[in-house]
Order: C-alpha cells, then sequence, then structure tokens
C-alpha cells in the first residue's frame, strides 16, 4: 500500500513505499549523506524543497503574492524570506500576468524562477504568458535562450474552498506544447519532484493538490532527493485490473484497490502518473498489457482530460490486450459546484470501486 | 475627516530638439559626435530601404504579412543606439533598424516576415529579444529582465518598444506597476504612431498624454517628438543613464506615425484620410534629420548619394542571403521545443519523418 490517510496508519505508510529505485539520492554534504528521514506533510515537504534549491543553487529565485512576509497562504514558503531575504524570496503585486511575464524575463537574464500563482483558479490571468511565451521561448529562439522555470500552483477540491479555488484544468498545461506539467501525490514525491522541477532546463507546471497539503505525513530523506520527470511510478502491484490516476486522487483509487483486493479477491495494479504531460506511455502500456482491464481516474473535467489522452494511447497501442471497455471515472463537464456539492461531487473510493467491479465483471 | 486636495506631481516634459523644416534649437541640440549622427541616419535609411522591400517582396509572395515601420524610423533607430551590449532591447514589431544595429543580420526581418523560426534567433552575444506578436506581452519579459538585473546587482539596463494601442493591454500596466515598486533600470519607448490598425489613439484612452500614465505608476513620463531622432535619443540616453544611475524607470512617449499600412493585409483608406497622411508625410524624420546633418556639413550631394547606393546594396545583399536560405528541414519543428526532448516528442518525430519520406518532402520543399 502506497497512500494512507495519516488517521488510519500513518506508520505502516512508510514501509513499502516509495518503491525502491525511484529516486535520485544526493548527500547534501551536511549530513554526510546519512539516511535520515523526518515525518512531513506535502506543505512541510515542498518548503524543505523550496529551502534545498535556494541554498544549493544562487540563481534561485521565488517570487509570488504573499509568498514572503506572509508565507505563502498555504505556508508553502515559511520562513524562507527570513532566510533568504527579499531579493531571492519576493512579494509581489498582485498581478499574476506580470508574476509570470517578469519571472519569463528573469528566466531570459538566467535566474531560475520559481513562481507561485496563489491558487490554479487565477492562473488564466497569466495564461497568455504561459502559452505565448514560456511554453515558446527555447523554440523560437532556436535554443538560444532556455526557459528553466517553475510555476507553482494549488489545484483541486476538497478544502471546502470559495468559488474559483477548487478546479483542476491540467489539461489546458498539458494541451501545450512545450511545457512540462507534474502533480505530485505524496509529500516525499512532492519534494522530489520540485527538486527536479527547477533543476529541469525546460518550463514546469507544478500542479500542487491542495487537498493533500495537510492531510497526511510521510518520512522525507534529509538529504537532497530528486525523482525524473515524464516517468510513472506503479505503487501497486496488481494482474486483474490497472487504475490510473494521479495528485490527489490517488488516495481514493489506492482505497478502492485495497477493498476490492479485500473483498472481491481480484488484484489491482495501481499507476500513480506523477508527470501528466509528458506522459509515460511505457509504464502505462506494460502494465495494461499484463491486467487487460483499465480504469482511470481524474478530478478534471472528463473531456479531452488527462483520461482522454491515456485511453487513446492504450487503444492506439494494445487495443488488442483490452479485455473490456475502459471506464473512466472522472470529474462531470460542468463547473465545479460551490462546496456544499463537492464532496458528493469528487470522485471517492466507493465510485472508483464500483467503476473497478464493472469493468472487472465484463465478459 | 476633511475633504480637501491631494497634491501630485503632474506635469510631465515634452521634447522637441529638431522641427518638421529640419529647424534645430540650438539651445537643445547635444551635438553629437558626427559619427553616431551619421550611424543614426544610416540606420534610419536601412530601415526605410528594408521597409520598403519588404512591402515589394509581400506583394511578390516572396515573404508573408508585413509590418512596415515607415515614418517610425527616428523613434526606434535613435534610442536603440544608446544601449550598450550588455544591456538588453526588448523589441515590439515594427523596429528593424533597432534588430539591425545590435547585430541581428539584415536578412533576420525577412526571414520572420518570410515564414522562418530563424528569424527569432539571436546571434551570439546579442542580448535581445526577438520580434513579438502578441500586443504588449513582450512588455512584463522586459521588466523581468530588468528586475533580474536588479537581483544580481548589475549596473545595465533594458529598453522596450511598445505602441499606442499596447498601453491599453493589461501586461501594460501591470509591468509599468512593478517597474515602478521595484524601482527598475527599465526604459519603456512607446511609440505612439496614431493608429492601432483602425482605432484612433483618442479611442485607446482618454488620458491626454501616454507619457502621463508614469505619474500613476511613480516614474517619470516624458513625451518627445518621435520624428526628431535628436530629442529620442536625448530622451533616451537620460532615461537610461538614471536607470543605470539607480534612479528607476522611465516611460518615454514618442509621437509619431504609421505613415504605411498596419500590416500589408490592411487598407488604411478604409479608417484615415489622404488629408492627415499627407500632414505627416510633411514631418517625415528622414529629410530633416538629412537638413540637419547637410546644414551642420556632416552630409552633402554625394555622401548623401554614396550612403543611399551603400544601403541599397546592403538591402539587396541581405534579400540575396534570405533567398538563399530558405530550404529549411521542416523536420526541425521538433529539436528546439523542450532543452531536454521527452521521449514522446522523440516518438512524433519519427513518425513526423516517415511521413515527409513517403510524401517525398525534404529540403526546399
Amino acid at each position: 500500500m502506497s497512500i494512507i490517510p495519516a488517521t488510519r496508519q500513518p506508520e505502516s505508510n512508510t514501509k513499502s513505499y516509495p518503491p525502491s529505485g525511484s529516486f535520485d539520492t544526493v548527500a547534501d554534504g551536511q549530513d554526510g549523506g546519512t539516511s535520515s528521514m523526518t515525518m512531513l506533510t506535502m506543505v512541510a515537504a515542498l518548503n524543505r524543497a523550496l529551502d534545498d534549491a535556494l541554498k544549493n543553487d544562487d540563481s534561485v529565485v521565488l517570487l509570488g503574492q504573499d509568498i514572503g512576509v506572509d508565507e505563502g497562504v498555504f505556508r508553502v514558503t515559511a520562513d524562507l524570506l527570513a532566510r533568504y531575504g527579499d531579493k531571492r524570496v519576493i512579494d509581489t503585486p498582485l498581478a499574476e500576468g506580470a508574476i509570470i511575464g517578469g519571472a519569463i524575463g528573469m528566466a531570459l537574464y538566467g535566474l531560475k524562477p520559481v513562481a507561485e500563482m496563489q491558487f490554479s483558479g487565477f492562473a488564466y490571468q497569466a495564461f497568455h504568458q504561459v502559452e505565448q511565451h514560456m511554453s515558446r521561448f527555447h523554440n523560437r529562439t532556436r535554443g538560444r535562450y532556455g526557459m528553466s522555470m517553475v510555476i507553482r500552483m494549488p489545484y483541486g477540491g476538497g478544502i471546502r474552498a470559495v468559488e474559483h479555488h477548487s478546479e483542476s484544468r491540467e489539461a489546458y498545461y498539458a494541451h501545450t506544447p512545450g511545457l512540462l506539467t507534474v502533480i505530485p501525490s505524496t509529500p516525499r514525491n512532492a519534494r522530489a519532484l520540485l527538486l527536479e522541477s527547477i533543476r529541469h532546463p525546460d518550463p514546469v507546471i507544478f500542479y500542487e493538490p491542495k487537498q493533500l497539503y495537510r492531510a497526511f505525513k510521510e518520512q522525507v530523506p534529509d538529504e537532497l532527493e530528486y525523482m525524473p520527470l515524464g516517468k510513472a511510478q506503479v505503487v501497486r502491484e496488481g494482474s486483474d485490473l490497472t487504475i490510473i490516476s494521479y495528485g490527489a486522487m490517488m488516495r481514493p483509487a489506492i482505497e478502492a484497490a485495497q477493498d476490492i483486493a479485500e473483498l472481491d479477491g481480484a488484484s489491482i495494479e495501481v499507476i500513480d502518473l506523477l508527470t501528466v504531460s509528458p506522459l509515460d506511455t511505457e509504464t502505462i502500456i506494460e502494465s495494461v498489457e499484463k491486467t487487460g482491464r483499465v480504469v482511470v481516474v481524474h478530478e478534471g473535467p472528463r473531456t479531452c482530460g488527462i483520461g482522454s489522452e491515456v485511453v487513446a494511447r492504450i487503444v492506439e497501442r494494445s487495443l488488442e490486450y483490452l479485455e473490456a471497455p475502459i471506464r473512466r471515472i472522472t470529474g462531470y463537464d460542468v463547473q465545479f459546484p460551490y462546496f456544499a456539492r463537492e464532496r458528493a461531487f469528487l470522485p471517492n473510493a466507493e465510485r472508483i470501486a464500483h467503476g473497478v467491479r464493472e469493468v472487472l465483471a465484463f465478459e | 475627516m476633511p475633504r480637501k486636495k491631494i497634491k501630485i506631481k503632474s506635469t510631465i516634459e515634452y521634447l522637441s530638439i529638431l522641427d518638421g523644416k529640419g529647424k534645430v534649437d540650438e539651445s537643445l541640440d547635444p551635438k553629437l559626435d558626427s559619427e553616431l549622427l551619421l550611424h543614426i541616419y544610416r540606420l534610419m535609411l536601412i530601415a526605410r530601404r528594408l521597409d520598403e522591400r519588404c512591402i515589394n517582396m509581400q506583394r511578390q509572395g516572396r515573404i508573408g504579412t508585413y509590418g512596415p515601420c515607415r515614418g517610425q524610423e527616428a523613434a526606434h533607430c535613435a534610442a536603440t543606439v544608446v544601449m550598450e551590449p550588455e544591456d538588453w532591447v526588448v523589441h515590439a514589431f515594427r523596429e528593424p533598424g533597432s534588430f539591425y544595429h545590435r547585430g541581428w543580420p539584415l536578412e533576420t526581418v525577412l526571414k520572420f516576415w518570410g515564414g522562418y523560426e530563424e528569424g527569432c534567433e539571436p546571434p551570439e552575444g546579442v542580448n535581445d529579444t526577438p520580434i513579438a506578436v502578441p500586443i504588449t506581452s513582450q512588455v512584463p519579459h522586459a521588466m523581468g529582465i530588468a528586475w533580474a538585473m536588479k537581483c544580481k546587482g548589475e549596473n545595465h539596463a533594458v529598453l522596450c518598444y511598445c505602441g499606442d494601442g499596447g498601453t491599453s493591454e493589461g501586461d501594460f500596466h501591470e509591468a509599468m506597476n512593478f517597474a515602478g515598486v521595484y524601482k527598475l533600470p527599465l526604459v519603456t519607448l512607446i511609440q505612439n504612431n496614431q493608429w492601432a490598425i483602425s482605432i484612433p489613439r483618442e479611442r485607446q484612452t482618454a488620458s491626454e498624454t501616454i507619457a502621463q500614465k508614469a505619474i500613476a505608476y511613480g516614474f517619470e513620463g516624458i513625451q518627445v517628438d518621435g520624428n526628431d531622432p535628436l530629442s529620442v535619443y536625448v530622451a533616451t540616453k537620460e532615461a537610461v543613464d538614471k536607470a543605470k544611475a539607480g534612479g528607476g524607470p522611465t516611460l518615454i512617449e514618442a509621437i509619431t506615425y504609421r505613415l504605411g499600412v498596419h500590416t500589408t493585409a490592411d487598407d488604411p483608406k478604409k479608417y484615415r484620410s489622404d488629408k492627415e497622411v499627407a500632414k505627416w508625410e510633411k514631418l517625415d524624420p528622414i529629410p530633416r534629420f538629412q537638413k540637419y546633418l547637410v546644414d551642420r556639413k556632416m552630409l552633402d550631394k554625394a555622401s548623401i548619394e554614396d550612403i543611399e547606393k551603400g544601403v541599397l546594396v546592403e538591402v539587396a545583399a541581405a534579400v540575396e542571403r534570405y533567398e538563399a536560405c530558405r530550404d529549411v528541414d521542416p523536420l526541425d519543428c521538433f529539436d528546439y521545443m523542450f532543452a531536454d526532448m521527452p521521449q514522446e516528442l522523440v516518438e512524433q518525430r519519427s513518425e513526423f519523418a516517415a511521413c515527409l519520406e513517403r510524401e517525398g518532402i525534404g529540403l526546399g520543399h
């Protein structure tokens, strides 16, 4: 089992996760490479990644609204202004377009900006900068200018937030050529993926599942740790059906897999995509050709969602291995409801398990 | 809790040194050395002749849609010459003279409008951004570059071009606001050419001048005769010197006029009168500057002809170089998408390569 709410079995959570070999660990010298670990929430793990990046690379700067004195509305940037000063942890005026446009200018000049959008629902005010420039500079200058920068933004439902604070629109970014779109699912992979995103030469959208910010803790190594972008992880092995998901939906997906295993005796494999663009087709195909049955789960709207692309690739590559039609358990093609309706709306373990059982039952 | 007046700084300067008839205000003449003056003159002429050539080439189908700069040569050429190589110039799309001065091969402009990404590749050692088509979205980049200069403690400055229509965009406000807050070494030059395609300057803003917008952002604005290269030079030089001395940003409004079409895809007769254009033709920046240089004995009939001939030869050579580089490999549209190409793209690239081979499409398609 990989991801379990802290309220259930926090200790056992750490024994089998993550699968060995997924992380590239680098001793940072201060602890001499010892493998000491600390239990962290995702917020604390992201904070640690930003701290690591600021400490180890002078060209890294953070910028965003309320990230300095206020330490970020979710406290992801806690203590960083005090530690690194206001030339590297920069509180900005309230203008998403200028934060991203300015960060693009900084990247052109050789800095590595890590910009925070307070909520993904407000990143559309900067979307023109992402589409027209951040995603294009490297290509249109024939590689002359790199665009090594990261935009972090919290996405998704589940925290009873006001309108415009709960959407999942990763597909917009995945549909934009020239970007990588990364979505972590645990404290440990959040830290390792963010560190990799910051050192990556290409622009990264780092979409943070805010529902998981403080949902559970996980052992995170004190030494530096990186995870490659564009690689999915098989977080639970199985032989009868594959659930493919990412971000905040990993928890109900794994819970559903466990319930089915216990109650129905079926063996469910679970894949965490981690990077939704570019997709790790190989890991998906390998699993599907083993199990022959697939359920894809995400919060975002169904039409042209990440699930659409996953299904298309499976059909293109492995149609003859499929033993049942693929099911998508996703957000519907409606506006994300205000929070009175959000618990009902969000895909949950029961809904996922129902879909899994239907696919398993198909003959 | 009184109700009272708040005093704000409410004046901006207007600067005109060399008027439309070539008469100079001796007290304001910066008395630049002849080498620099002739360089600016030549640059303006290059921009004019290249512009004319581009319009012909568009009509002949040898390049695509083109956005000419006719009438605006002083507004951009006399500003860019202020910048040092370590400074950055952030372009919009009507500044061919600036690209050339900064070290971009002359054919770069042809390549861009001819449909080649190669027209966006800055030569090694040149710190500029390429042509930016989406209006004003380059201004935040200029602000960000200036911000990075300040973060790194480096004593350089950024010159950014934008148009009068562009000041209506949110990006203009956001970038000016940030520049003011962080006191960035940014000089934004608005080429107020009176028309944003068919919308006149009066319909862009109710503000009496564009320069005065700077007051609200907490820095200085100045309006200059944009068809007077001396005024453009002096205003830009003062602004850049101030920026490098830590004095923060400046907004320069250069009053000029687009004598030609917005792009080769529109017909200005639909939205403005010939009379208006004729009025501005008389204010053309090139004849007045030529007169100034002749009056100062820096030019005479023979040298004017020499420069003219040299410029035409140079433009013709650029056209030749452009025509010689038109065989490009369509497959390389994949090659610069990422510094680190994802496997997915490697596979799509192979698929595209197979298509090209099957369809017999290669170089010179």
